[in-house]
């Protein structure tokens, strides 16, 4: 064999009332969604908890609700389900193009968005549509509830504010009729399918007295996921034409902060983002013009 | 532990590890050889198999995920019209070669038209992304089920 999971205990928690019981008792955990990310990380040894909680078979964390000016979707919904959802492709058609470019049907039927923002990595393609629409992360523990901004949760590689005993149990999505219409994304990976982002790209344009305001964030190319505020800076108050869209893509520069890795040279990454930031830009100043 | 779970349309129980996987559950205690050891990384897609309808990775499924729920190998579509028709045609376009990927996107391409989510050759490209064949070239794997949706 090749991998070998280390050893651990495993529980199965069969409501979000025993999860949080159970982590508060099992101190040393962590939580199971889909897998896809954890079994990875075990096999490789990236964590050696004692316990396992399994909070994958939680129904009542799975829906997608289409909530007025806002989608609401449950931590432990299947990434299959998000790309099947009409209410995504309708209101955020950002995260529906997201995720059908991750990862692979064998992946998505079993990962969650909880799983894939709750394990923080760098590279989560479900974290540039969200930090877009400004999504704001609910948590629960014994203490009660939280909601924080999603900006704020992801900390860093790995880290979220998540504290021992909470989990996440739902993303409040902001929708709004501008980002239905005025997006563009953006995924460069080393090959164009089932493949990790070298960096992704999403933006889109939300309407404040019928001027557009536009909201810019990338995953690849930092310690986390980031919105490209120099960017959305820049670009308050003007039009789209191609010298402001050449400037924003190259101020995109200061928001980011990439490294060299197995996937991409740190120089690739700061090229791309301007490239891909550019082509994305000029496909919503062609919607905006229509 | 204790894990119940349907096999391929029979109750079965096993006695595993917590951190046991699928595929080493189905390949060593329970004899489902069909489901390959490739990558174990959830990468290659041989280790493929249904749970509840829909196609997963063994490698990366615990056993103790799986309780209570309904898994699928090419073992259990034996005799079923629309996995011999798929199989049929794979052998047909010669797109069984070495075969070790076969079993795997049998499966896929299976639940891709049992659910609808096949109504042409681009969805089934989309959908085969997550299996790997390092034979064919893929071409005449699609030309397969070109054939079948003709």
């Amino acid at each position: 064999m090749f991998y070998k999971l280390p050893s651990f205990e495993y529980f199965k928690a069969r409501s979000v009332g025993e999860a949080l019981e159970l982590a508060g008792k099992i101190g040393d955990y962590r939580f199971l969604a889909g897998g896809t990310d954890l079994l990875v990380d075990l096999k490789i040894g990236r964590y050696k908890p004692r316990a396992i909680l399994d909070i994958g078979g939680l129904r009542e964390l799975s829906y997608i609700i289409n909530d007025g000016s806002r989608v609401r979707i449950g931590a432990l919904t299947r990434l299959e389900d998000i790309l099947r959802s009409s209410v995504v492709r309708e209101r955020l058609p950002l995260l529906h193009e997201a995720v059908y470019h991750m990862a692979s049907w064998q992946i998505r039927s079993v990962a969650t968005i909880g799983g894939n923002i709750g394990n923080a990595s760098p590279a989560a393609d479900t974290a540039p549509p969200l930090l877009v629409h400004d999504a704001i992360v609910k948590t629960r523990s014994v203490r009660g509830e939280r909601a924080v901004r999603l900006e704020e949760f992801i900390q860093g590689p790995r880290r979220t504010l998540l504290e021992p005993g909470e989990m996440i149990v739902e993303f409040e999505v902001p929708a709004s009729p501008g980002l239905e219409e005025y997006w563009a994304y953006r995924k460069f990976g080393r090959r164009s399918a089932f493949t990790l982002s070298v960096v992704g790209l999403a933006v889109g344009a939300e309407f404040l007295e019928g001027s557009p305001v536009f909201k810019v964030s990338l995953n690849s190319v930092a310690p986390k996921p980031v919105r490209a505020r120099s960017v959305e800076e820049y670009l308050k108050g003007k039009t789209l034409t191609d010298s402001v869209i050449e400037t924003a893509s190259k101020i995109v520069q200061q928001d980011i902060s990439p490294i060299t890795d197995v996937r991409a040279t740190a120089e690739y990454r700061r090229h791309l983002a301007t490239v891909l930031l550019k082509d994305a830009l000029k496909e919503i100043a062609g919607r905006l013009r229509r | 532990m204790k894990v119940s779970f349907k096999l391929n349309g029979r109750p079965v129980e096993v006695d595993v590890e917590p951190n046991e996987i699928l595929l080493d559950t189905l390949r060593l205690k329970l004899g489902v050889t069909s489901v390959k050891r490739g990558c174990e990384r959830g990468e290659c897609g041989v280790c493929t198999v249904l749970l509840d309808g829909e196609p997963a990775y063994s490698c990366l499924l615990l056993t103790a995920q799986v309780e209570g729920r309904e898994v699928v190998t090419v073992e259990g579509l034996r005799g079923d019209e629309l996995a011999e028709k798929i199989a049929r045609s794979l052998v047909e376009q010669g797109a069984v070669q070495c075969g070790f990927c076969t079993p795997g996107f049998i499966l896929t391409i299976y639940a891709g038209l049992k659910k609808g989510l096949i109504k042409n050759v681009e969805d089934a490209k989309k959908l085969i992304e997550g299996n790997l064949c390092r034979c064919t070239g893929y071409l005449k794997i699609l030309k397969a089920v070109e054939k079948l949706l003709a």
